[in-house]
């Protein structure tokens, strides 16, 4: 991050006091945008015209002396999954092309109301479906610290825009690790907090019982302001808990003296990059440094991880995106019959990968086959939560890398589903259980690409994430030796 | 087309959707309301946009709860699932229905005459948008366009499912008025066939007599009305028995109803049937409603049609099967408050039965009834007089004695009927001898004579007495 930069809250308190106006901070990013979005496709679209206009009525409000929200004139990019009322939202789909919701998410309308400015939605793997943004019907997201690499996925424009330093914060969704391989794979911090704290009103679904809204940052204290903003009970939301977020800002500088964290044995093995693993280790050094008690733990349900979310993950889509009928809006592909043109609008309209997940999903909930797979699916899901909360007996937190690797590049993973779907084997099972996880940077691979520390916690152990995650960017800022 | 029943039995089981009477759809808060322009009464969740989220009307659950335990039901915890399949009407191409675990588990309906009927389990689901097809033959294949009102789309729907202990058409028509009559006693629904508010799938099958397998049945849809109902199950069973008779086998098909040429036609077979492909909706958690709750809506709940007749037989002494148009008619409540007025109870039920039919009946004075039927019992009125005096009652209320006396209806004293009687024997000597000799339809020729003369005052009864006292 360049030194000239301003953080969320660094903005905010310029804009509330005066000292800057909502109106520089945007045109200040928009110029960034100018320069690089050519090369780094972040955005599928940029809205300047309603971000001047929002920025100029933050500018208002500060000039006539009324109360403007913690996140005053904050530029955000939103990942283009989220509906945003009169602003096109394609979930990178054809299938979606030219429709505008009627209705902001409840997690837009949170953050217009804390007087953040959106400057765009951000581009993703088409339905949040892949770990690399190449799955977007409108082309890939180049990483801003190496444009041949992929961002990681799905959510990689919204850590590419805040990685380069198009928005301060950005919102995305997390399914699989959505938020947090990105967050890694660009530098940024990325938090994926317990399924049900944060509103999926508006989220359009991939996978219900798996799908959580989240914030990028430049760093934790920016993440956790943005979690404690669009967080809390939601009406709207039936699996909503019914709490406010949990108060993670307050924590922040508490410290870990005398924390327990658990480094996962599973997350550290075959399949880890080397250079990758090293710095994890370092990052549990750190951490024992700053006072908590670390230890390896093993968690052998999270290796069944992978299987059983690409039973549950598919099938809920395979539901959840039969709607994308040609009926009622987005593309139609015209055909004699009802049934026919359905069928063209759907081979039309959707990718490769979408398809892919569709037809997994049908098949494990088909008659005769649901007990063997979906059903099966579940009993993992329980089994996993089970071996997690054991761990969580005995440790505060959890510590892993969050991805495998650093950013790979472009066309690496496409041609085998199958690796691609590995590069999430230390994110999804935090899904599966409902969990909250983080990302923070932390230092770089032997390419000198950014490497992410994944902090994982218990239910509604945000606090403790937080807590921790803050000791890891210490530690990283104090040059515990990024290579 | 008929079917001898001494040698086949008909085997029927229903399944009812009621609309539930909610001011708001099951899953979100556009407006439940019949008629309105196309696509009006609708909010994102009914269109299916993308982000939308299913929210449970608490409403829909307490009404769903009230027929529960109306038809004795258990009440359970229960799961909302989805059921895949694409059709232009179904704005998400799934359906949110509950499937192995509903809200209402095994109850039974009790019907007029008595019999139990099983009801396998009531559960909550969304209602479908409307096609409208237009061009070819009003029908999805062969037409140029079709038009879609999702007005109706997510409207709550209580499905009940009936056991298939229903033996005719009769009784089939039968179980659904007594389920309407439930439906709006607890005020559920508003029972408008015609609106749509109650939609019938009948299952029928045909087997001998004294076999214990059910035979294979098919599912008939499109019945709009009691009349369909009783017609559809008729024609059905007849078709299903000429074809085992000329030695074919019955194919589980889902047929429908054609009300103008009067008989069913098949939609599909068992074996083309979707695979709805269900599993536990995870936009939704499991409504589990609390011990307290649904106490507290059995203690709301009105006595219901069936614990209503036998009050009123028990209270009467009448046949149960006596008390069914009443209690359909609402009026038990007033044949009650006149028993304890001290009516008699026989007396009150057979003119409730016969001769309130106004539905202004509902309003009238029990002590005034009771004391019409008194005076009818006292044989103060002639039965003539009595259902004028009723009738009157009915329309302008007041008192029984007070128009029996405008009228000028005095009960003739036997004294004066006595001479009236022997007079007219005088005069008749042919018609006497035929009276005599016992021929029956001469007795209305003297009773006419009589009330002629009386205009009506005499007690017709009275008079045959009085005739056959003299024949010796």
């Amino acid at each position: 991050m360049s030194a000239d930069r301003r953080d969320a809250r660094q903005i905010a308190e310029a804009v509330r006091s005066g000292e800057s106006s909502a109106v520089e901070v945007l045109d200040e990013h928009l110029g960034r945008i100018d320069e690089r979005e050519g090369e780094l496709h972040a955005f599928n679209l940029v809205t300047a015209d309603g971000a001047r206009f929002r920025a100029a009525a933050i500018d208002a409000a500060v000039a006539a002396g009324e109360t403007v929200g913690p996140l005053a004139g904050v530029p955000v990019a939103i990942k283009d999954n989220l509906c945003t009322r009169g602003v096109a939202t394609t979930c990178s789909s054809r299938i979606l092309e030219g429709w505008v919701p009627p209705y902001d998410a409840t997690v837009v309308t949170r953050l217009a109301a804390a007087g953040a400015v959106m400057v765009g939605k951000t581009n993703m793997d088409e339905f949040a479906m892949g770990s690399s943004t190449e799955n977007s019907a409108f082309g890939p997201t180049r990483n801003p610290h190496d444009p041949s690499r992929v961002p990681g996925g799905s959510s990689g424009g919204s850590a590419a825009a805040v990685a380069a330093g198009f928005a301060p914060i950005s919102l995305g969704s997390d399914t699989g690790g959505s938020i947090r391989q990105p967050a890694a794979l660009c530098g940024v911090v990325g938090v994926k907090p317990t399924y049900g704290t944060v509103s999926r009103l508006g989220l359009v679904a991939f996978g219900s019982s798996l799908d959580q809204v989240g914030p990028f940052a430049t760093n934790v204290a920016d993440a956790a302001l943005v979690c404690e903003v669009i967080g809390g009970h939601d009406d709207g939301d039936s699996t909503s808990l019914p709490q406010p977020f949990p108060s993670v800002i307050e924590h922040l500088d508490d410290g870990i003296d005398g924390m327990r964290v658990g480094l996962v044995t599973e997350m550290m093995g075959e399949g880890i990059a080397p250079d990758v693993a090293t710095r994890i280790r370092a990052a549990a050094d750190a951490l024992a440094a700053a006072g908590a008690i670390v230890e390896e733990v093993s968690i052998p349900a999270v290796t069944f991880g992978l299987s059983a979310y690409y039973l549950v993950a598919p099938a809920e889509a395979s539901s959840n995106l039969s709607r994308y009928d040609g009926v009622r809006y987005g593309l139609r592909v015209d055909a004699p019959t009802t049934g026919e043109m359905m069928e063209l609008t759907r081979t039309a309209g959707f990718g490769d990968e979408v398809k892919r997940r569709i037809m997994l999903g049908t098949y494990a909930l088909s008659a005769g086959y649901y007990d063997a797979f979906y059903g099966t699916a579940l009993k993992v899901r329980t089994l996993i939560r089970e071996d997690f909360d054991r761990a969580y007996e005995r440790y505060d937190v959890l510590l892993s890398p969050t991805s495998p690797t650093t950013a790979f590049a472009f066309g690496d993973k496409t041609a085998d589903p199958m690796s691609m779907y590995l590069n999430d084997v230390c994110t999804i099972a935090t899904n599966l259980a409902g969990h909250p996880a983080m990302s923070v940077p932390f230092g770089t691979g032997t390419d000198g690409l950014p490497i992410g520390a994944q902090v994982l916690a218990p239910t509604l152990g945000e606090i403790a994430m937080f807590k921790v995650a803050a000791a890891l960017e210490l530690a990283a800022a104090a040059g515990s030796s990024p290579a | 087309m008929s079917i001898d029943l001494d040698i086949w039995e008909i085997v029927i089981g229903l399944e009812v959707h009621t609309e539930l009477a909610t001011r708001t759809k099951l899953f979100s808060a556009a407006a439940n309301q019949f008629g309105g322009e196309p696509n009006t009464n609708i909010d994102p969740l009914t269109l299916g946009l993308p982000g939308s989220l299913p929210v449970l009307n608490e409403h829909a659950v307490e009404l769903a709860i009230r027929v529960g335990l109306a038809l004795n039901c258990s009440v359970e915890r229960s799961v909302f699932s989805r059921k895949n399949y694409f059709y232009p009407d179904q704005p998400k191409d799934y359906q949110i229905s509950q499937f192995d675990l509903p809200i209402n588990g095994e109850g039974w309906l009790e019907l007029p005459d008595g019999k139990v009927i099983g009801i396998e389990r009531a559960h909550l689901e969304e209602d479908t948008g409307k096609s409208t097809h237009i061009g070819g033959g009003g029908r999805i294949h062969d037409a140029t366009y079709s038009l879609v009102d999702y007005n109706r789309a997510g409207v709550p729907l209580l499905e009940i499912v009936g056991r298939p202990d229903l033996r005719s058409g009769d009784e089939a028509r039968a179980y659904v008025s007594e389920l309407r009559s439930i439906l709006v006693a607890v005020g559920a629904s508003d029972g408008k066939m015609e609106e749509g508010s109650l939609r019938i799938d009948c299952n029928v099958s045909v087997r001998r007599r004294g076999e214990a397998e059910l035979g294979t049945r098919c599912e008939i849809k499109n019945i709009n009305s009691l009349r369909s109902l009783g017609r559809a199950i008729d024609y059905e069973a007849a078709r299903q028995v000429d074809m085992i008779t000329s030695g074919e086998r019955i194919q589980q098909q889902t047929r429908h109803w054609n009300e103008d040429e009067g008989r069913t036609l098949k939609l599909r077979s068992k074996e083309d049937a979707d695979d709805y492909r269900y599993f536990p909706d995870p936009d939704l958690v499991a409504l589990d409603p609390s011990q307290e709750w649904i106490e507290r809506v059995r203690a709301a709940l009105p006595v219901l049609p069936a614990a209503r007749r036998h009050r009123l037989a028990e209270r009467s002494g009448s046949q149960l099967a006596q008390t069914a148009l009443i209690v359909e008619r609402g009026l038990d409540d007033l044949c009650l408050a006149a028993i304890d007025l001290g009516a008699d109870p026989m007396r009150t039920v057979i003119h409730a039965e016969h001769n309130l039919s106004d539905p202004r009946a509902l309003d009238m004075d029990p002590a005034m009834f009771a004391k019409l039927v008194q005076m009818d019992v006292a044989g103060a009125l002639s039965s003539t007089q009595t259902k004028t005096v009723l009738a009157e009652l009915v329309e302008n209320g007041g008192d029984p004695s007070t128009i029996a006396d405008t009228r000028g209806f005095k009960a003739m004293d036997t004294g004066e009927l006595d001479s009236l009687v022997d007079q007219l024997i005088a005069d008749s000597p042919d018609e006497w001898q035929r009276f005599c000799d016992g021929d029956p339809k001469i007795t209305g020729y003297f009773v006419g004579k009589v009330m002629k003369a009386t205009q009506g005052k005499a007690d017709g009864k009275l008079v045959t007495a009085l005739l056959n006292d003299r024949k010796g």
